[in-house]
């Protein structure tokens, strides 16, 4: 069973463009629902991930894990895949008797790096306003016609989605990225 | 004759010809050309023909007023109709073609409906297509739409690919002219987000062409210097060849920009549609200018004063030799001289007014050249080309005064501010009596959600034509945009432009005034659709008093320019033909688009493999290998089922289904909704969302559930897993599950606030792969891990484990009525597993199926399928689901609805099997047919089928339906209805086919 490894919905497709799209995972993620007051919450998301409780649109990360604040009562883990078992059981002890929810939801999604001008690609596909994103702000909006996530880091970006429309967020990610078509 | 002038021309670049073709004919003009100018550079001034009466037709225009220059553009799969050659950029190797005509431009046999013009007025189609009914459809209709039509549509799929983007500012500014350069100069300042659109590729507008002079040097030297500013600003956006088409509610604005018409490339995008939203959008939008209606108005060779002087200045092209001014205004006298130092002549200057008082005809008299006032044109000679112009007093009834010789006649009647994009949201207008124009009203602007005005006209449309006063207003307007945007600074000096003393215009609408109907009959409003003066006026003779209506009675200002040149000319002539002012007739409604953009951008990315998202299991890449053959659940693509060579659908569902029963089946089962639910109460969440008692189930074991809405009628069903005391695991439908997790969470956060419950949505989180049949056992043991015999793993229980190393947690849930495993795992061993499930099920006759062979085995057993025998007005009882309705909870979802006595009463169609007696399948959605009609003449009816198969199993056509009185009706022979005519007979029946009992599932 160790020699098992999960595989990601696209297999790390990679495309180059004006920017670089690439296929990340498998990672683990964790949706954690809890309210902020929950007792034991922060010291909880701090124990898994190492950072602090992300205040409302916030991503925090330490090291590979990070922490998003994805709605008043939902936070995302993302953390080494092989980490998600044991990070669910810490999750379980440390919350336990507090009402809350940790599922992994690693196969749910796919995640992708936008290596490059990543706002140029995503302002053709994300009704977002860059110049009022935060530079650790999760931004949760679509993409065309689907759901996603994404957040910047230096000048990339990177993109979650769900799993079932990876080739469909892969294609609109390469098609976006076509040389020429920059936005200034 | 048109012809390239041998110096100047601003915008043209003499060093890269460009060689192109219209209708064939190779042609060579500039970079830096409209296509409009090169055709009159090559002395191509016939364009295309009218619409109606197919007049040939030259250029008018120079901009997006253009209604005549429609040209296709392209072959094949480029083809594009109807573009404006006077905003087509020349490139080389354009190919145009001309519209409309038949056999040739030159020779056209539509031109007979001119010579029947006088049969043709307004409204001929309506009086005259009327009667015989049916004569429209066969005869008239087909014959008209053969004569009409512009460019052809295209045959072949656009090879080029577009884009939309979204940006957002603080203010936009849409024209960039000296008015909208000076309001973003002026925002940009203050410290506001600006975007400045310019639709051309060049900034300035008119001002350049016009020679205006600001701050004391050439307008073109104030525009470059200002350009430079915004651009080194980082909170200034400029963007040219991009056009805004739309002002939509909330400050939505879409654009079109063309990155590629110019220089085509099928490697980049064409064009890309930006969706703006600004919090204040200034429409710099200029103004154009307005023909006059004498007789032969619509010659080739009858152009507007401005479009002759942009040829001359931009182009360096001249449209005639010879050219006769006609205006009511001053401004027309910068063309007269601006060809008059081009070297051409200008014969005479024909003004209506009686007094000149201004500078410019005191400037062009200076020059020598001869002004006749007071008289106006009677009528314009020529045919194919103006060859002169007959003049006579404004005032009169059109007495030739004199013949003047002439190849081209610049008319002005005065400009109209562009207050499109100001009205798309409600701006109202004023008219302005002395510039005889509509301009917005200050108070009545378009607002936004803060009730403050959203869109702020500025420059010459907002009625301050000359530029002095339009840079005043763009700044003084571009100030106020930033204020309202939060910006405050102190104005910066506006920039001052040389003034001129002008004389006042003079309204003319018909020239002369007391024009008879054979000259009336032959002024041109709308060019393109062939409406005249005359049609106006017998549309009010006929009682068409408001403007919309007579704007669909004649069609004025409907055709692709929509009114551009028309709409001020044709209500003026309204109102005067119903003795009413012209602000009481008003004007039509505006709307987007401003100018046509292409369909190709409003569909933006969204074609071909990204049309729109396909979900994919994580298995989808084996079902592909595998040939299946997919069909649509929602927007994921299922296997319909798995033919083998040789084989079609229906023997391939046969085969799978037969194989299901007599071995085992495979099927891909991950698109089934799955949703955690958690927490202290979420037992009782549950029992209010099901009909069901979910609360008692104990941890371990899964209970088959149904959901309905508040009005009772059923919602969703599926398999409920208690994992473990305070977690559930619901199954929903493939198609349900975002919406039934979406309506669980609008429960929690909406009314049931206070109940500690949490909910994931983890459809996607496993693969779930359904083994099943007879050997399932056999293949699960093959794999090895679990114990899944009958003791360990009963029926409707569920257990964790692994299977061949793999994690999985197993459900004894059946859908098919065999021995059933329903599989889940992670989604990224949902590949491996199902791989590792075929290379042990090989032995054991294992078969992948499909969706048709799910449905054809859920339909022998008698269970229902949301979606089928559901349509949002089946409740469960009609369905004999009352088993699943506790009788014990207080309340559920639905409860009280289905106490409404419809609901409640036996009347209602129920659920029953039926058995065709020849053994046939029943078609879908027949009805069963009952004695006598209704009130509408229409059969009775008593019930129709729901899910309609032949049944392998059995050998024979199988049916589910609903019929008053359900299963009470055992063993009657009722008649369903067949699209051919006929019926088909059919036993009611258990609707239980196979294995009543339930032995075959539970072993």
């Amino acid at each position: 069973m160790s020699n098992l490894m999960p595989v990601s919905s696209l297999g790390g497709a990679q495309h180059t463009g004006y920017t670089r799209i690439r296929e990340i995972g498998p990672m683990g993620m964790i949706s954690l629902r809890a309210k902020p007051d929950v007792a034991g919450l922060s010291a909880a998301i701090k124990a898994v991930t190492g950072c602090d409780l992300p205040a409302p649109r916030q991503i925090l990360r330490a090291g590979d894990a990070l922490a998003g604040w994805m709605s008043p009562d939902e936070y995302l883990l993302i953390i080494p895949h092989s980490d998600v078992p044991t990070a669910l059981q810490k999750l379980a002890q440390d919350l336990a008797g507090q009402h809350h929810l940790a599922v992994d939801v690693s196969g749910a999604r796919a995640m992708f790096a936008i290596e490059g001008p990543a706002a140029s690609v995503l302002t053709k596909l994300s009704p977002t306003d860059f110049a009022a994103l935060g530079p650790s702000e999760l931004r949760r909006t679509r993409l065309a016609q689907v759901a996603a996530a994404f957040w910047l880091e230096g000048d990339g970006a990177t993109v979650v989605c769900f799993a079932s429309v990876a080739r469909y967020v892969f294609d609109l990610l390469c098609h976006a990225a076509t040389p020429g078509s920059e936005i200034s | 004759m048109s012809a390239r002038l041998p110096k100047g021309g601003r915008l043209i670049d003499r060093n890269f010809p460009q060689h192109f073709s219209f209708n064939g004919r190779p042609m060579m003009g500039y970079a830096g050309d409209t296509l409009a100018s090169a055709l009159l550079a090559n002395d191509q001034m016939l364009m295309g023909r009218s619409f109606k009466y197919h007049r040939p037709r030259g250029v008018v225009g120079s901009g997006a007023e253009e209604p005549n220059a429609l040209l296709t553009l392209g072959e094949g799969a480029d083809i594009e109709p109807n573009q404006r050659a006077t905003q087509t950029e020349l490139f080389g190797g354009l190919q145009a073609r001309s519209q409309n005509h038949w056999p040739s431009l030159n020779f056209d046999i539509g031109i007979l409906n001119n010579y029947a013009a006088r049969f043709l007025p307004a409204g001929f189609y309506y009086k005259t297509f009327i009667h015989p009914r049916a004569a429209w459809k066969h005869v008239f209709e087909p014959i008209i739409r053969q004569s009409a039509g512009l460019g052809p549509a295209p045959t072949q799929g656009d090879r080029d690919h577009y884009e939309q983007a979204y940006a957002f500012c603080d203010v936009l500014v849409v024209g960039g002219g000296i008015a909208g350069l000076q309001a973003a100069l002026a925002a940009a300042t203050a410290g506001a987000t600006v975007i400045l659109l310019e639709q051309s590729p060049h900034w300035g507008g008119r001002a350049p062409v016009d020679g205006d002079v600001i701050n004391g040097q050439d307008a073109a030297d104030w525009v470059h210097e200002t350009l430079s500013a915004l651009r080194a600003m980082p909170n200034v956006t400029l963007r040219s060849r991009c056009t805004a088409v739309g002002v939509y509610d909330h400050g939505y604005i879409l654009a079109g920009e063309r990155l590629g018409d110019h220089a085509p490339s099928t490697a980049t995008p064409r064009q890309r549609l930006w969706r703006i939203r600004a919090a204040r959008t200034v429409t710099a939008t200029g103004a154009i200018e307005r023909g006059l209606s004498f007789a032969g108005n619509d010659i080739p060779g009858v152009m507007l004063a401005s479009a002759l002087r942009d040829y001359v200045v931009n182009y360096a092209v001249s449209a005639g030799d010879r050219t006769v001014l006609v205006t009511n205004n001053d401004d027309a006298y910068l063309t007269a001289i601006a060809l008059h130092k081009a070297g051409l002549a200008v014969p005479v200057i024909v003004d209506a007014r009686t007094e000149l008082t201004g500078e410019l005809p005191a400037a062009a008299a200076a020059l020598g050249l001869r002004i006749v006032t007071g008289r106006g044109i009677a009528r314009v000679l020529g045919g194919k080309r103006v060859t002169g112009v007959e003049i006579c007093l404004a005032a009169g009834e059109g007495a030739v005064l004199e013949t003047i010789a002439c190849d081209c006649v610049a008319m002005s009647g005065g400009f109209s501010p562009v207050v499109h994009l100001y009205s798309h949201c409600g701006g109202k207008l004023i008219w302005d009596e002395a510039g005889a124009m509509f301009r917005p009203d200050p108070n009545r602007p378009p607002t936004g959600a803060d009730g403050a005005p959203m869109v702020l006209a500025a420059g010459a449309a907002n009625g301050h034509l000359s530029a002095d006063a339009a840079l005043a207003d763009g700044a003084a307007v571009g100030i106020s945009a930033a204020k309202d945007t939060g910006h405050k600074a102190k104005a910066p000096k506006p920039a001052r432009a040389q003034t001129r003393n002008e004389g006042a215009l003079l309204p003319i609408w018909i020239m002369p005034q007391a024009a008879p109907i054979q000259l009336r009959a032959k002024m041109w409003l709308d060019y393109q659709n062939d409406v005249k003066v005359s049609d106006v006026q017998l549309a009010a003779r006929e009682g068409y008093e408001s403007v919309e209506h007579t704007k669909r009675y004649t069609t004025l200002g409907m055709a692709t320019d929509q009114g551009k040149l028309s709409n001020i000319n044709g209500l003026a002539v309204l109102a005067d033909s119903l003795h009413r002012d012209i602000p009481a007739v008003g004007t039509t409604t505006f709307r987007p688009p401003y100018t046509p953009i292409t369909l190709g951008t409003l569909a933006g990315e969204a074609r071909g493999d990204i049309f729109q998202p396909l979900r994919r299991t994580p298995i989808h890449a084996a079902h592909e290998a595998a040939a299946a053959y997919f069909e649509p659940v929602g927007l994921w693509r299922r296997p319909y089922c798995f033919p083998r060579l040789g084989e079609n659908h229906a023997q391939a569902v046969t085969r799978e289904v037969k194989n299901t029963r007599a071995n085992v089946g495979l099927l891909d089962a991950s698109t089934l909704g799955k949703i955690i639910v958690k927490g202290p109460d979420a037992g009782k969440f549950l029992d209010m969302l099901y009909t069901g008692v979910m609360s008692t189930l104990p941890v371990g074991k899964c209970r088959y559930g149904l959901m309905c809405n508040e009005q009772g009628f059923l919602s969703d069903d599926g398999v409920v897993a208690r994992l473990s005391e305070d977690t559930f695991l619901c199954h929903t439908t493939s198609g349900g599950a975002d919406r039934i997790h979406a309506w669980m969470e609008d429960w929690l956060q909406c009314e049931w606030w206070d109940w500690q419950v949490y909910t994931a949505n983890v459809t996607e989180a496993y693969a779930q792969i359904a083994v099943v049949g007879p050997k399932a056992r056999d293949v699960l043991n093959a794999l090895g891990g679990m114990d899944v015999s009958r003791e360990a793993l009963p029926f409707m229980g569920w257990l964790d484990g692994t299977l061949g190393g793999i994690p999985v947690r197993i459900y004894r849930i059946s859908f098919s009525g065999e021995l059933s495993y329903e599989i889940a795992t992670p989604a990224g061993h949902g590949m491996a597993l199902w791989n590792a499930l075929c290379a042990a099920g090989a032995d054991h006759g294992m078969m992948p199926y499909g969706t048709e062979a799910l449905h054809v085995m859920r339909a022998e057993k008698g269970f229902i399928m949301i979606g089928d025998e559901t349509d949002g007005t089946v409740i469960p009882q009609d369905l004999n689901l009352g088993w699943a309705i506790s009788k014990k909870k207080a309340d559920y979802l639905g409860k009280r609805g289905q106490m409404r006595t419809y609901l409640a009463s036996d009347t209602r169609w129920k659920l029953a099997g039926f058995e065709t007696l020849d053994g046939s399948v029943i078609p879908d959605g027949a009805y069963i047919v009952a004695d006598g009609e209704n009130a509408n003449g229409q059969r009775n009816t008593q019930g129709r089928v729901t899910s309609t198969y032949f049944s392998p199993t059995l050998g024979r056509g199988i049916a589910m339906g609903l019929i008053r009185g359900g299963l009470d009706r055992m063993g009657d022979v009722v008649q369903f209805n067949t699209v051919q005519g006929g019926t088909i007979a059919a036993k009611v029946v258990d609707p239980v086919f196979y294995d009543k009992e339930g032995t075959r599932q539970d072993v």
